[in-house]
């Protein structure tokens, strides 16, 4: 099982790299950064309208020193991390419950399709309105944006679950609770997970809707604040944090897929 | 040889029927049959003549219409019935020592208990060092090796296979019967088989059921006389080629009898 191997010329050193997710990642941070610098350099517009990467990286560090950042960071990153959490614990269960009934799926179905039409934008004013301009109805509307996502991944997961290995479970007389643990949890994990990904991204999404319509903290408040104050610098800072936690979050929940999805690595080399 | 052998399955006027849109179908109609403690027993018929259904109501997936299935001599504290599908079934998120050691956790078997029997039955069907290989890494023939280790990890009764070899290629699946009948020499097991390879059932068994098409009946218990153990070369003796023809002249007058014009086929 002797594999030929490539000299390793400059030319496969820089394909090795390229091939690799990181590198072009970085690259292509890069490339944005330099071009935002040209286009500054080049247009000459007032700080207001655009600032230049030096522009933000210095209110970056400020805000960073004084605290401000990390006071409204972490306000945002506990909405979308229980709204993540609430959300998706809410639609696991209901979709379980509905995979074991179609009468259940066919009373309910109407209600989830209805509330898919409706954008969370135009209903966060609402909760705001009922539930105050504190957390909880930023949680809300995290866990309302994460709950559709997951609930059909859910669904989705516990039906393709094969028939021969329910049926293998019957054979040796498993339980309910076992076949949920032996056979529907670890059969269901790839596209639950994958509900969980787009469920992340949009939990923070929902937080941020829900901070800009009416909040005193948060990402969302920061963006607000430096509107009005005509600090373009800081609402770059805020989003550029906020896609950082996206991107995070994404990340985490991919490691997490290739943590627990080892066995099905094949797949992807294949 | 005691005079009268042991029982260790008893069918009695087993019938059923599934209830279509178009009426009710019926799949077997009083069957009647026993097998002996530790024998092999092949079942042969057309397909989608409810060979599998019979297995599936014996192993308590399905609930007869009526009749019973009795047996008589549940002597230890495993399961009456281990089954062995027609696919392996395997789990592929699970190692294959953790897909043969499954029916004993679900069991709620002590873990010193599950790792000598599963080693134990990984060592029977000659994985051993494949342990911590998952199910897509194994070949066909490895698979369903795993999927009869599993079966038997509880120490079942009646060990039930359903055409446990058609997905094989043929050498594949003359080495599985040589292999399933070394592990039925060691671990001394009652077998019944379900397949529709006329010269797998009589290499493999003492005794072979034909059945006729649907609703399914009986029509030939064949008791096979060749010696144990079996070789390679008792498959080119007249004696066989005699059983072998008895077979399929059975079959193929249950056909003739049952085919409608247009259903007829010669498969």
């Amino acid at each position: 099982m002797t594999k030929l191997q490539n000299p390793l010329t400059p030319k496969v050193q820089l394909q090795r790299l390229t091939s690799q997710r990181w590198v072009m990642a970085v690259l292509a941070l890069l490339f944005g950064l330099v071009l935002w610098q040209l286009l500054w350099m080049l247009l000459k517009l007032p700080a207001f309208i655009l600032p230049s990467p030096a522009m933000v990286w210095q209110k970056f560090l400020v805000s960073l020193s004084s605290g401000l950042l990390w006071r409204h960071f972490s306000f945002t990153l506990l909405e979308v991390l229980l709204g993540l959490l609430i959300g998706s614990s809410l639609a696991a269960l209901l979709g379980y419950f509905l995979s074991k009934s179609a009468w259940l799926e066919n009373f309910v179905s109407p209600y989830l399709v209805a509330s898919q039409s409706v954008p969370v934008v135009a209903i966060a004013p609402l909760l705001v309105i009922w539930f105050g301009p504190g957390i909880f109805s930023k949680v809300l509307i995290c866990s309302l944006t994460v709950f559709f996502p997951v609930l059909i991944n859910t669904l989705v997961g516990l039906r393709e679950v094969p028939q021969d290995l329910r049926e293998l479970m019957r054979s040796l007389r498993a339980t309910p609770a076992q076949t949920l643990r032996y056979l529907e949890l670890p059969a269901s994990l790839p596209v639950f997970l994958g509900g969980l990904r787009v469920g992340a991204t949009l939990s923070v999404i929902g937080a941020i809707v829900g901070e800009l319509v009416g909040s005193d903290r948060g990402l969302g408040f920061l963006i607000n604040v430096g509107r009005g104050q005509y600090d373009t610098a800081l609402v770059f800072v805020a989003v550029i944090t906020l896609m950082a936690l996206a991107a995070a979050l994404y990340g985490l929940i991919l490691l997490l897929e290739s943590r627990l999805l080892a066995w099905q690595t094949w797949r992807k080399t294949v | 040889m005691p005079s009268s052998p042991k029982i260790a399955l008893e069918v009695r006027g087993l019938s059923i029927a599934f209830v279509e849109t178009d009426g009710s179908l019926e799949v077997l109609d009083n069957l009647s049959f026993t097998v002996e403690v530790n024998s092999f027993v092949c079942v042969i018929g057309p397909s989608g003549g409810g060979k599998s259904t019979l297995l599936r109501a014996l192993s308590g997936l399905l609930t007869p219409s009526a009749g019973e299935i009795r047996f008589p001599h549940p002597s230890h504290i495993g399961p009456q019935t281990g089954m062995v599908f027609q696919k392996p079934n395997l789990m592929p998120w699970r190692t294959l020592f953790d897909n043969i050691s499954l029916p004993l956790e679900l069991a709620g078997r002590s873990k010193e208990e599950i790792q000598q029997a599963t080693q134990e039955m990984i060592d029977l069907v000659g994985l051993h060092g494949f342990e911590k290989s998952y199910p897509h890494e194994l070949s066909g023939g490895m698979a369903q090796r795993v999927a009869i280790a599993r079966s038997l990890v509880q120490d079942p009764e009646i060990l039930l296979l359903d055409e446990p070899f058609g997905q094989l290629d043929a050498l594949t699946r003359e080495r599985m019967g040589e292999e399933l009948l070394r592990i039925w020499g060691e671990r001394r097991k009652t077998v019944l088989m379900v397949t529709h390879s006329i010269s797998e059932a009589i290499y493999l068994a003492d005794r072979v059921l034909v059945m006729t098409r649907r609703p399914a009946q009986i029509s030939l218990d064949l008791p096979i006389t060749l010696p144990r153990p079996r070789t390679e070369e008792m498959r080119y003796q007249p004696e066989f080629g005699r059983l072998a023809q008895l077979v399929h002249e059975q079959l193929s007058q249950n056909d003739d009898a049952m085919a409608m014009p247009t259903k007829s086929k010669v498969a």
